[in-house]
């Protein structure tokens, strides 16, 4: 499907804090895309960017075909969902919602019936004549939400939609977002530092890091193959390792290179009878047992790293001094700036035996 | 625990209305009863001489120019402060607050040094046939300038607790600057917005200082209401100065009951 959104090149600086260093990337008409990354990172930057309140010191701007760099917020057909959702304390809830139409000179019968499908829509019949101040987070948010939609855009973009409402209703929220804009199939653009709600959200995530793009992709494709060091790390737990070589299955004739090691890339078994292919196993040594409702955290060390790993609550319990057998999977490694991800050779050469 | 406190509310606000019967309300009274003293015959003819009715006039002219530049400078002064960046935004913050600040006096001084003979303005003013200083205009340029801070320092602090997200949101939304101003930024002040003009306007009626060092004191000419009941004193004219001084007595509590109003209006809004 054809690019809606494209942005080349843009940088951008405030004062010497470098926001958008070479950002380069597209989305496809109708994809739900995250821009995922830490705090400074230049994810708020690029969405204001898009919207017209930040203009990029070079490079160019489309959406819809259109190069927008020099357009004002309103021609560019956006609609924007504020972190604190901004709603008009002083109008009520209709009146919010009907604000950017009545810009558009629509008729009040046309204005009306527009307002009342979206209110409909936010499951918020009744509130018409509310003030904000009288509205939960979660509604203000829904609020927020069909104002920015009810001029019809053909791009949504939300900054931390999801940043100032409390954790159980959350996730409701989430949920019904996600519904409410595939079912629209608006293109949407949405700003969090939360990867949980990126994976969770989003069709497409963009991992931004110091200004620039880490890496595109769905989530499983970030998950599976971290195309960088931040990316490895960011996503997901990590134990951040300096040489992945010393370690059993491992060992390569190269140069010593550190790694990322994900917590489920990590068995740890009390004795070799737990484990398929017990050769392929460092021994070590348990650190620390942290009970977590399903299963344990394990710290456990091997040749002198820390390492952390899962246990379920269905295998014996470990404690503190217990020498255990450690297999390790697979790692990330980093070479050259470049994550590959390197197997466990001695476990593949077993298994294909025992097959 | 409840008895102490007790104690110690009704000794509290015995205090209170013992201070403020002492410093406020007898001052009041007597003005009231010296300006009624020779009967109300006297008192009518003190506010009807033509002196009095031109010293109101002038009183209100300042006044009202005052509350409208001051308004509008106010506006201007706290969009650009709690809108924009810039450089010097600071320096633009401290200077406002500059007329509370310096002493009146010195106001009123550096506009005769600024407009008057000693002036390097004097020689184009006088060729323009503009009279500044010992005239009407000093008047109200001192009057502006001693109550310039009142509206900005309302509104400024509301304006900044405020962001810009609304504006921001409305902007997205396609909306001119203008349309931002009146459908969104006005609405959110206006209660601020009014307190600050009623201060302003109270400040304007009763400045003494800086007025009196630019007006000269030219009976029916350059007196305005605080400078007129100060000659009718100087002149021991105790009765028709007191008659004068409670005008502006009502008008200080007219504007005392408009800003409580305003209050009450403020605290509810706050309320909804």
């Amino acid at each position: 499907m054809a690019n809606y959104v494209e942005l080349k090149h843009i940088y951008k600086k405030f004062g010497s804090f470098q926001a958008s260093n070479d950002v380069d990337f597209s989305v496809e008409q109708g994809r739900l895309v995250g821009l995922l990354g830490p705090s400074g990172s230049g994810k708020t930057t690029i969405l204001r960017m898009l919207a017209g309140l930040e203009s990029p010191d070079s490079g160019d701007i489309f959406i819809g075909g259109r190069r927008v760099n020099d357009l004002s917020p309103g021609e560019r057909g956006i609609g924007f969902v504020f972190q604190n959702y901004a709603l008009f304390r002083h109008m009520t809830v209709f009146d919010n919602i009907a604000f950017g139409l009545t810009l558009q000179k629509r008729t009040k019968a046309q204005i009306a019936d527009r307002v009342h499908e979206l209110i409909e829509l936010i499951g918020l019949k009744g509130f018409e004549g509310r003030y904000p101040g009288q509205l939960s987070g979660g509604q203000r948010q829904r609020v927020a939400f069909a104002r920015a939609l009810a001029p019809n855009p053909e791009l949504l973009l939300l900054d931390e939609p999801f940043a100032a409402i409390d954790a159980k209703v959350r996730k409701e929220l989430r949920q019904w977002l996600r519904e409410t804009i595939t079912r629209l199939g608006v293109t949407s653009i949405f700003v969090t530092h939360d990867q949980e709600e990126a994976v969770e959200v989003a069709d497409d995530i963009i991992i931004t890091n110091r200004g620039q793009i880490e890496q595109m992709g769905t989530p499983l494709e970030i998950y599976k193959a971290p195309q960088t060091p931040f990316v490895a790390q960011f996503i997901g737990e990590s134990n951040r390792i300096d040489d992945y070589t010393v370690f059993k299955g491992f060992e390569t004739a190269g140069e010593a290179a550190p790694g990322i090691l994900r917590p489920e890339f990590i068995e740890i078994a009390a004795d070799s009878s737990e484990i398929l292919t017990p050769l392929a196993a460092e021994r070590g040594v348990v650190h620390a047992v942290y009970f977590r409702g399903s299963n344990s955290q394990i710290s456990v060390e091997v040749k002198g790293e820390l390492l952390t790993g899962y246990r379920t609550l269905e295998k014996s319990q470990l404690k503190e001094g217990d020498e255990v057998l450690v297999l390790l999977h697979r790692v990330y490694a980093f070479r050259e700036g470049q994550t590959h991800v390197v197997e466990n050779r001695i476990k593949t050469a077993a298994e294909s035996v025992i097959i | 625990m409840v008895m102490e406190n007790k104690a110690l509310r009704y000794a509290l606000i015995g205090v209170s209305v013992l201070f403020l019967t002492l410093m406020l309300i007898l001052p009041l009274i007597v003005v009231v009863s010296e300006a009624l003293a020779k009967g109300w015959h006297t008192y009518v003819a003190a506010i009807t001489d033509p002196f009095a009715q031109k010293a109101m006039w002038l009183t209100f002219e300042a006044t009202l120019t005052a509350v409208i530049a001051n308004t509008v400078f106010g506006l201007a002064a706290a969009w650009t402060l709690t809108k924009f960046s810039f450089r010097g935004k600071n320096l633009l913050s401290s200077l406002i607050d500059l007329p509370f600040a310096i002493s009146p006096v010195i106001a009123g001084l550096v506009f005769v040094m600024t407009f008057g003979r000693i002036s390097y303005l004097h020689p184009f003013l006088q060729s323009q046939h503009l009279a500044i200083v010992f005239a009407a205009p000093g008047i109200i340029l001192a009057t502006i300038f001693v109550t310039f801070p009142f509206v900005a320092r309302e509104i400024i602090p509301m304006m900044n607790a405020q962001g810009r997200d609304e504006e921001e949101a409305a902007t997205t939304m396609g909306a001119s600057a203008w349309t931002i101003f009146r459908r969104i930024t006005l609405p959110n002040i206006k209660w601020g917005l009014l307190y600050g003009v009623i201060l302003c306007t109270a400040r304007a009626m009763g400045e003494f200082g800086a007025v009196s060092v630019v007006s000269g004191h030219i009976r029916g000419k350059t007196n305005t209401l605080p400078l007129h009941i100060e000659i009718l004193y100087n002149e021991y004219n105790f009765t028709a100065a007191f008659a004068v001084a409670s005008i502006l007595v009502i008008l200080a509590i007219v504007v005392l009951v408009l800003r409580n109003i305003v209050e009450w209006r403020t605290k509810r809004e706050k309320e909804v």
